[in-house]
Formats: C-alpha cells, sequence, structure tokens
C-alpha cells in the first residue's frame, strides 16, 4: 500500500549509449573483419532497433559494406505457449539468406532469463546449421538467468533486483536514446 | 488484439473483422515459416489434435494434417468409412471415446449441417469445423480472402462473384459471410434450380448471365458441380451446364479486363472451368492451397492458445 509508487532512474544517456555502441562496433571487427561469412540477427522485437544501429556504425563509420543482416521473431519457439496471461504477439522473422556455415551474431538489447536467446537457438536451425552463434547485448542483467546463456559482447552489466524492469528506449522509436530501471 | 473472440471455428458467421484480421497477420508470419528449409515451430508440442473426418475429403484433410504437423501437435486421424459409426456409435460417444485418450482440439468434417455446433455444446475440447455438410467451410472462405487480398491487397469494395452450385455449397456461404465481414460486394451466378430462394436477404447479388457477371467481377470464384449432393437433376445436362456457366478462354478474352479465378477444388475439368483457364496465369487455384496451409496453421495456433492447461 505505500510502495505504490512507480520510481524510475536513468542507467545510461545517449551520450554514453553512442560510446557504448561504438565500442560493441569494434570489439565485432575485431573478431569478425570484414564479415565475410558474418551475419547479423537482431531478435525481434526490440533487438533489432540495436542491430540496425550496429549496421549503421559498420557500415557508415567503419566503411564495411554488404554484411548480412536478419532479423528472427521466436514467438512460435518460446517455452511459455499457454502459460502467459496474456498471448504473444508474433512479428516478422526475415531471414533471406541460408546460415549454413556462417558465424551468426545474435542482437538482443537486454539479456534477462535468458529464455528468449534459448528460443532464438532453436528457431536460427530451421535456417542452416550454422558453424558458430555468438551472442550480443546492450544490458545484461547478472543474476537473473534461468539457463546457462551468457553474452559474448556486452554493453553494460547491471545488477537489478527482480520486481524492477530494465528497459532500452531507442530515439527512432522512442524519441530519445536512454536506458532506464523502473522500479513498479 | 491477439485472441480471438471465440473458443472453437464452428463458423465465419460467428467470427468479428478483428478475428478475420488476427488470423491474417498470424498466416502471414505462418506463410514465411513454411517457406523456410525447415517449414516447422515447436508451439504445439503438448497439444493433440483429432481430425474426424465423417466425410470424403483428400485436399482439406491433408491440408489440415500438415498444419498441425507444422506446429509440432501430435495428430490422430480417424475416418468414418474404417470406424465403429458404421457399428452405430453416436457422434457424441465417438468424439469422447477419442477425448478419453486427452485430446485437446477437434477438427471435424461432417455431412450434417450443425453437427459441429453439436458437438461443441457437448464436448470439453476446442472445435474446428472442416465442413459441415451444406452449411459452412470456414476455413476454406478464410483461405480464399486471404489469397485474394494477396493478389488485391485489400477487399474492400472488391466484386466478387461466386459461381455454380450455391444451393448446396458450404463454401459459398461462409464466402459470403468472411467477404462481407471485410467490405466486398458478392454477387452469386448460377443455374436457377442452384441459387437458394431468399439468398438476396443476405445482401448478395443474383445474376443467370455468366457474361454479365464476368463482366462486373474483379474475381470470380468457380465453384464445383457436386454431383454428389444431388438426389434429383438440378439442370437437364452437363453439358448444357458447362455451355451456360462454363468459364472458358474465350468468354475471359471477350472482358475488357483481367480478372481473377478461383477454385477451391477438385476441378471437373471441362465442366466448370476449362484446363486453360484453370492453368493460366489469371487463376491463383495453387495459391488457394499453399495458403491453405498457412490459414490453418493460424486458426489452430490461435485456438489451442485459448485451450487451459490442465
Amino acid at each position: 500500500m505505500f510502495g505504490t509508487t512507480m520510481s524510475k532512474k536513468t542507467l545510461l544517456n545517449s551520450k554514453e549509449i553512442d560510446i557504448i555502441l561504438h565500442r560493441l562496433a569494434c570489439q565485432l571487427i575485431e573478431n569478425h573483419n570484414t564479415f565475410e561469412n558474418t551475419v547479423l540477427i537482431g531478435i525481434q522485437p526490440r533487438g533489432t532497433y540495436l542491430a540496425e544501429r550496429l549496421m549503421h556504425i559498420l557500415q557508415k563509420e567503419y566503411n564495411i559494406q554488404n554484411i548480412e543482416f536478419g532479423q528472427l521473431d521466436i514467438t512460435f519457439y518460446r517455452d511459455d505457449f499457454r502459460r502467459r496471461n496474456a498471448p504473444a504477439e508474433a512479428n516478422k522473422t526475415n531471414i533471406n539468406f541460408i546460415i549454413e556455415d556462417k558465424n551468426v551474431v545474435f542482437i538482443d538489447d537486454v539479456l534477462f532469463s535468458g529464455r528468449s536467446i534459448r528460443a532464438a537457438l532453436t528457431a536460427i536451425q530451421s535456417f542452416g546449421r550454422p558453424s558458430n552463434i555468438e551472442l550480443l547485448v546492450l544490458i545484461d542483467r547478472r543474476f537473473s538467468r534461468h539457463l546457462p546463456i551468457q553474452p559474448d559482447y556486452r554493453g553494460r552489466q547491471v545488477d537489478v533486483i527482480n520486481q524492477e524492469r530494465v528497459t532500452v528506449n531507442w530515439e527512432e522509436r522512442d524519441g530519445n536514446d536512454t536506458v532506464y530501471i523502473i522500479n513498479n | 488484439m491477439s485472441q480471438l473472440s471465440v473458443k472453437n471455428l464452428l463458423g465465419i458467421k460467428h467470427l468479428n473483422k478483428a478475428d478475420i484480421d488476427l488470423i491474417f497477420e498470424t498466416a502471414d508470419h505462418f506463410k514465411e515459416v513454411i517457406n523456410r528449409p525447415i517449414k516447422k515451430v515447436p508451439s504445439l508440442r503438448d497439444i493433440t489434435i483429432a481430425n474426424l473426418f465423417f466425410e470424403n475429403s483428400t485436399r482439406t484433410k491433408l491440408s489440415f494434417e500438415l498444419a498441425e504437423k507444422r506446429l509440432s501437435a501430435d495428430v490422430i486421424n480417424f475416418s468414418a468409412s474404417q470406424s465403429s459409426v458404421k457399428k452405430g456409435e453416436t457422434l457424441i460417444d465417438t468424439a469422447n471415446n477419442i477425448l478419453s485418450m486427452k485430446v485437446d482440439l477437434i477438427v471435424m468434417r461432417h455431412p450434417n449441417v450443425g453437427a459441429c455446433d453439436f458437438l461443441s455444446k457437448h464436448v470439453n475440447a476446442a472445435i474446428v469445423n472442416a465442413g459441415d455438410g451444406t452449411h459452412e467451410h470456414p476455413t476454406q472462405a478464410l483461405l480464399d480472402s486471404y489469397s485474394i487480398r494477396e493478389r488485391l491487397g485489400s477487399l474492400q469494395g472488391k466484386k466478387i462473384v461466386i459461381i455454380g452450385d450455391i444451393l448446396h455449397s458450404r463454401v459459398a456461404l461462409s464466402n459470403i459471410y468472411a467477404l462481407q465481414l471485410q467490405g466486398a460486394e458478392i454477387k452469386v451466378c448460377g443455374p436457377k434450380t442452384l441459387i437458394p430462394k431468399y439468398i438476396e436477404n443476405l445482401g448478395v447479388g443474383v445474376e443467370y448471365d455468366i457474361k454479365k457477371a464476368l463482366d462486373w467481377c474483379d474475381v470470380a470464384n468457380v465453384l464445383r458441380v457436386q454431383n454428389e449432393r444431388m438426389a434429383i437433376n438440378y439442370f437437364p445436362s452437363t453439358r448444357e451446364y458447362t455451355q451456360l456457366f462454363g468459364i472458358n478462354k474465350k468468354l475471359l478474352d471477350s472482358l475488357d479486363k483481367e480478372i481473377i479465378i478461383m477454385h477451391p477444388g477438385p476441378i471437373n475439368r471441362g465442366v466448370e472451368i476449362t484446363s486453360d483457364v484453370a492453368d493460366s496465369n489469371q487463376s491463383i487455384i495453387l495459391n488457394q492451397v499453399e495458403n491453405g496451409v498457412a490459414i490453418r496453421m493460424a486458426v489452430i495456433y490461435l485456438l489451442a492458445q485459448q485451450i487451459e492447461r490442465t
């Protein structure tokens, strides 16, 4: 009865996000060089914004062209079908290439329980057998994993208690680049 | 909106526009799925579906079964010709026996009108009507609309003519309901004996001249002449039917536009439609079949979502 007020604090502002995005892009270049045999996969719906930002930096600022980029929706691969209160809404999957023997990089905004990534690992098999899969996230919530899944590239690691939510706002969708921790 | 307003798909009559939009949107996703190298998703791995076919069917049964398997459901099949129905078992008993084996969803085709509505009131499982007598065939109407929408963008204000045996056709009735929900204009065309009396009360126009009907429409949905449902002669001869209502290349070439040709199958080639028309670029008959799987996946997925876990 006393805890009804919602608190919202800023974890990262747009300048900090910009620095992190450039660092993540450089880390990708370090491991994938020209991206000749690499594909970037944004996890729908929220990971695609991050993926598009990274693509933009790689193309415009580091002049790496012809990076293969797709969007993967995991709705039909979730393990909570009929277990959620509200039905999950599907998004578009857009992968117009075969990922057989490619290096795949999954890109998502927040890594929490790891269940979305588990679903993505199953979903991606429908497009072939990749040579390997890596995971890039903007926010890694520590101590919250339900599954043994860890990121290969992380923007910022945070300790957040369970009832708190981490929300990433993107300028193209929400008007500003900010990461909030919301307690409600 | 991400949930249907109904728990069973008994007929288009029970749906609203938002339901149809949701089914189409979901079918878009599944159409992408069935064009992947691996065409399967694990969503329904804890759902068991019984396909009860009390009337013959090839395409609909295959299409449903494929849709169920693409969703990873467990599937059991039952056809009346090889069952205890012949020994006198009632419909409810048959269904309840199957349900005791822990089935969550029933897809049923039955020769009697209203069989699915009846079953839905007596058994505890989600029901999908795969055709009940001359009443409704909702998934066919959904895939027809979906296929038109794919070609024309939207159904709003489009002119659709349904040609042939309207009297015995569950496809016609379900199509009329579905098209009207989406704002299309509808006419039916066929021999007087095969047009139901009072069909105008549904808000449907009637045209007896095939040339005029085709001149008017954007899409012609050509139905099969259902000899098996005709105990009496509704027209003098198949040849006369073909001459008066058959769709051929010459007739289509005489129009000043290119219309879309549909047929729910199975085709009587040379009777209601000639081969050159059925196989032409104007025809979307095979698109209808492909879309049928995506539509049925969507319907089953959305209904299964609402089944309570036990």
